[in-house]
């Protein structure tokens, strides 16, 4: 680089600048306020937040309330039920996605682009207009209020996601590699599982972690299939409760909170597949 | 993504046994769509016939449906929560779709442009991390904590307003048929406006940074640079937003079920909401998947003029 425009961009780091800056700032912090409000009156004793409202810091550490609700809603039930139903649809949604982009990306059968077609709209479909025929064949199957039967439905779901972008990916995939492999004597199947999934791991690991998140924030459909206590997951147990107007205030928050950490957790933990994921998905 | 390198070369075939066998090849490869293909006609393609069936039939959920015809769908277009239902879904999808993506590209460009190549990008990244936060909450979540900010005794909001003077505009946020629609906007511009951030961020880096030196050393300002280079270069991703953006605002329900059941009045009603209601409460079920059929119709419309813009837009560029 030539001195000038550096020196150029050094001088405009001027008021500016700092403006712009603060104005960012300021937004940022406008959008965590809400959790930060949240979470101190989540910690409140009832009586702090009768006399100081929703707007004064927590006096101490009041965890009562926290451990009220959790055990009110049997909690950790919760929080495993959603662990089990996403870890499910994400792992199976994968499988899904790699046997259909194998046989669209780099089988390359006949039609493959109407049958992706058909895969980007079961994606984009509102599930409003599945609900009913799913509740009702899912009862007569048995599936209707158990997790397996939310299993299936968003393995689907997501596996028609996967297979239109995993489908896009594996159609650049090299082909020296699956030539060199077939030479060597692998059949399909051992090409898939030995040189197309190693190679593809970084794909799929984004996949799994999307699926995984996408799949615990959902709230529509586990609403109308997860009506007993037992099968609940988390978004439904507390959209249900919030619904009925029950809680007073600083349960709602206590119950907020408990929603929130394990979300930004998640996003803590897979903040970088996140970030690098999300172009994955969006531009292709 | 680090592809091996590759030494060894694939011996070559005469061209037309190569071409049988890549024939045979190909409708082997049929197998590995099996289970994808079944899973699909059952959870995807069998209900969604079925429910275009049930709209043209009335029925209670138990018993046998009575084919009814269109008459679903007549009384669809003469009924005013209908209309109003997507009525207030045009207002969902400028808070959904075109605030956050307006908003989006000021921002994006801001962090990317500004504060990432004059603070550095650690202060970009981290800005970028809290404006997406409210992304990651379940819906739900986000719909209690607003629900629960937005209270009218006691919620933050109006106590906020009473601490700096301001408590004469304290309001019943969601519970006034006036206002509920807009608090629902206002929390929903919250929670998306940090997806549009992060796409055009990526978007930016992709920018040969040589058309901002040069359009900086002809003394462009900032704001043009932004208006015809920014803007124009990351142009898919503005499309893709909008569409997913548009979508999502067309589907909205949890935020919808959390903060108002579709009240005070129906001022907040919109049509996923209509149809759960007609499907699990009001049991016209025949009803509930006319207004689904219809939902799914704009969609999947909506959907293909998008994807044919696109199309058309990538085409006229190269």
């Amino acid at each position: 680089m030539s001195p000038a425009p550096a020196r150029r961009a050094r001088r405009r780091l001027g008021w500016s600048s700092y403006a712009v800056l603060l104005s960012l700032v300021v937004l940022a912090v406008v959008m965590l306020i809400p959790f930060v409000v949240v979470a101190f009156n989540a910690v409140k004793t009832p009586e702090e937040y009768a006399t100081g409202g929703p707007l004064s810091p927590p006096q101490g550490l009041y965890l009562d309330g926290i451990i009220d609700f959790w055990q009110r809603v049997d909690f950790g039930e919760k929080l495993l039920n959603s662990v089990v139903i996403s870890a499910s649809v994400a792992v199976l949604a994968v499988v899904v996605s790699v046997l259909n982009a194998y046989a669209l990306g780099i089988g390359r059968v006949r039609g493959r682009l109407w049958i992706l077609v058909v895969f980007l709209i079961a994606n984009t479909l509102p599930q409003e207009a599945l609900v009913y025929p799913l509740y009702y064949l899912w009862t007569q199957l048995g599936l209707y209020d158990t997790q397996l039967g939310v299993i299936v439905i968003f393995t689907v779901i997501q596996a028609a996601f996967g297979t239109y972008l995993l489908s896009s990916v594996l159609g650049t995939f090299p082909r020296e590699l699956l030539e060199a492999a077939r030479i060597d004597g692998a059949n399909k199947w051992q090409v898939l599982l030995r040189v197309v999934v190693p190679v593809s791991r970084p794909t799929l690991a984004v996949l799994v972690v999307f699926f995984f998140i996408w799949t615990w924030n959902e709230f529509f459909l586990p609403l109308v299939f997860l009506i007993s206590n037992e099968t609940q997951t988390v978004p439904v147990a507390l959209g249900v409760l919030q619904g009925q107007r029950l809680m007073d205030p600083t349960m709602s928050s206590a119950s907020a909170l408990l929603g929130i950490i394990p979300a930004i957790a998640f996003f803590l933990i897979f903040q970088r597949t996140l970030t690098r994921g999300i172009t994955v998905g969006a531009v292709k | 993504m680090t592809p091996p390198v590759l030494s060894a070369r694939p011996g070559r075939a005469t061209r037309t046994t190569r071409a049988r066998r890549r024939s045979d090849d190909r409708a082997s490869y049929l197998w590995f769509l099996i289970p994808g293909a079944v899973l699909l006609l059952a959870v995807i393609v069998v209900p969604l016939f079925m429910n275009v069936g049930i709209s043209l039939t009335r029925w209670s959920g138990v018993g046998d449906p009575q084919w009814t015809g269109l008459d679903n769908y007549r009384r669809l277009f003469a009924d005013g929560t209908f209309w109003a239902s997507f009525r207030h879904n045009v207002n969902l999808i400028v808070a959904m779709a075109l605030l956050p993506t307006l908003a989006g590209l000021v921002i994006a460009a801001a962090l990317y442009d500004f504060v990432g190549k004059r603070f550095g990008p650690r202060a970009a990244s981290v800005l970028r991390a809290c404006i997406y936060l409210p992304q990651v909450l379940p819906i739900a979540v986000a719909g209690i904590v607003w629900g629960w900010i937005l209270a009218p005794d006691n919620g933050a909001l109006n106590e906020f307003l009473d601490a700096v003077g301001l408590g004469a505009l304290a309001q019943d946020w969601l519970g006034d048929p006036d206002l509920a629609l807009w608090s629902v906007m206002g929390v929903l511009v919250w929670v998306q406006v940090g997806y549009p951030v992060v796409i055009f961020m990526a978007g930016l880096q992709r920018v040969d940074p040589a058309l901002y030196e040069a359009a900086e050393l002809d003394g462009a300002s900032w704001w043009r640079r932004f208006w015809h280079i920014s803007i124009p270069q990351i142009r898919a991703e503005v499309y893709v937003v909008l569409l997913t953006c548009t979508i999502a605002a067309l589907k909205v329900f949890g935020p919808i079920y959390v903060l108002t059941r579709g009240g005070p009045g129906g001022s907040t009603n919109v049509p996923s909401y209509f149809s759960f209601q007609n499907f699990f409460e009001k049991t016209q079920v025949g009803y509930g998947a006319a207004i689904a059929t219809v939902l799914m119709v704009i969609i999947l419309v909506l959907t293909a003029v998008f994807l044919r813009a696109q199309d058309r837009g990538e085409s006229t560029r190269r």
